[in-house]
């Protein structure tokens, strides 16, 4: 009998049959974990199988490869905390959906986990202005691509410039560019939020919007280039709401 | 091997919600063995009801004339509407008699998962009821979940885009009638003590 217990974020709820469901949990030692819940529509489940909940699980199976069963109780309901603020709700469907759709089953991410954890708590205790939360999830998807294999080097110039002069980013290598070395290409170059550069720099919502820019193109070109359905739609309205604000 | 009509009867039962076929059959051989002759009733009540029951071409609530009679009775209150997912929690309202206004049914809530879109909902109708009658308030009277606010969050959004002059409002989320604070979750305690009001 395979049995293991850990806290694990909701990720995704897939209803199965009249009352059971299928349930993707990223946990700190097992990564993504996906899982048999019973009766998941019962009035005692329902509160918990939101995505974005913190949950302590007690998986078990026959043998390791099968799905397994969940038993499962609350930790932290950060879903009840967000779902009020729609800038919030869209990035949590955002941040649940690229973690569902770019991670490998069953592989740990110890790191991506407690940077999600963190987020999570900002967005659920912190402000609702964008300014207060919308910085970390730029980090939380550079962190994330950095997970995947794609990691962003913005400490120097690649241009041979001066560090402390950065203002862009190349979509092709990943590495920040200063302003006098990119002026020539800067059509072709993404910009390169202020908070990001090494002295750091204003996390206002302008910034927030080049950053997501930024990160939007290289989870399309990057992480979900082989993915038939792309950057999951989650992601791009999360874009679109930020930008209308 | 040709089916009989018993076969047929349980297949139709088996597809309700809450029914397999085991617990089908059992309903159908019951219904033969001990109960043949409330088999024609029950057979002319549905037809009844098939026949009988509308949906309202305004609200979507279940009547037997069209439009309901919420939305025909002169009482209501007709500049405040009430947005609510399911039939079913439109009898949850009207049971508690606390609101007098009308309301518009979605017929469900924004799902990824269970591939509900906007296209999916209620929502031209509506459009339409906003431009033909003078609404005030709309109150938006979705679960507290996920998919609920999601829902809740678009209907804000296309409301505003064209009438900005109507006040929204949606449910309280908070402490239970009979909660005691203990035994609460992190979540319920929080959104009450944002949602608290002065005494």
């Amino acid at each position: 009998m395979e049995n293991w217990t850990d806290q694990g974020i909701v990720l995704h709820v897939l209803p199965h049959g009249e009352g059971a469901a299928v349930l993707k949990l990223f946990t700190e030692t097992r990564g993504l974990h996906a899982g048999y819940v019973h009766g998941a529509h019962s009035a005692s489940k329902r509160p918990l199988l939101e995505i974005g909940n913190l949950l302590h699980g007690d998986w078990h199976a026959k043998i390791d490869d099968q799905l397994g069963t969940y038993k499962l109780e609350l930790e932290q309901q950060f879903a009840a905390m967000i779902m009020e603020d729609r800038q919030k709700m869209a990035a949590l469907k955002a941040l649940t959906s690229l973690l569902s759709e770019s991670l490998p089953e069953r592989e740990a991410h110890p790191d991506l986990y407690h940077t999600t954890l963190a987020l999570l708590t900002i967005m659920a205790f912190g402000a609702d202005e964008i300014a207060a939360w919308g910085a970390a999830y730029v980090k939380w998807e550079i962190a994330l691509l950095r997970e995947l294999g794609f990691s962003l080097d913005l400490t120097r110039c690649a241009g041979g410039g001066s560090a402390q002069e950065l203002g862009y980013i190349s979509p092709k290598t990943g590495c920040a560019v200063s302003y006098s070395a990119g002026e020539p290409y800067k059509d072709k170059l993404l910009p390169l939020p202020a908070f990001l550069k090494p002295n750091g720099g204003p996390e206002d919502e302008e910034e927030i919007v080049k950053g997501l820019h930024m990160t939007g193109a290289f989870l399309e070109k990057w992480a979900f280039a082989q993915h038939t359905k792309g950057v999951p739609e989650a992601r791009r309205d999360f874009s679109i709401i930020i930008s209308q604000n | 091997m040709s089916k009989t009509p018993f076969d047929h009867l349980v297949k139709q039962f088996s597809l309700l919600p809450g029914l397999g076929p085991r617990s089908a059959k059992r309903i159908a051989l019951h219904m033969l063995t001990k109960g043949r002759g409330s088999m024609i009733d029950l057979a002319q009540t549905l037809r009844n009801t098939a026949d009988q029951m509308k949906i309202c071409s305004k609200c979507g609530n279940l009547d037997m004339i069209d439009v309901c009679a919420i939305c025909a009775s002169p009482k209501r209150d007709t500049k405040t509407l009430c947005i609510i997912a399911n039939i079913g929690d439109l009898w949850a309202i009207e049971r508690t008699h606390s609101y007098q206004g009308v309301y518009h049914v979605l017929g469900g809530v924004l799902s990824v998962i269970d591939g509900v879109t906007p296209d999916n909902l209620n929502l031209s109708d509506l459009e339409m009821r906003l431009e033909d009658e003078e609404i005030e308030e709309i109150i938006l009277a979705l679960s507290a979940t996920v998919d609920g606010q999601t829902t809740a969050h678009y209907v804000t959004d296309l409301i505003h885009r064209r009438h900005n002059q109507i006040n929204i409002s949606r449910l309280a989320h908070g402490m239970p009638v009979g909660g005691e604070l203990d035994y609460l979750d992190d979540g319920t305690i929080m959104t009450a003590f944002k949602s608290r009001r002065a005494i």
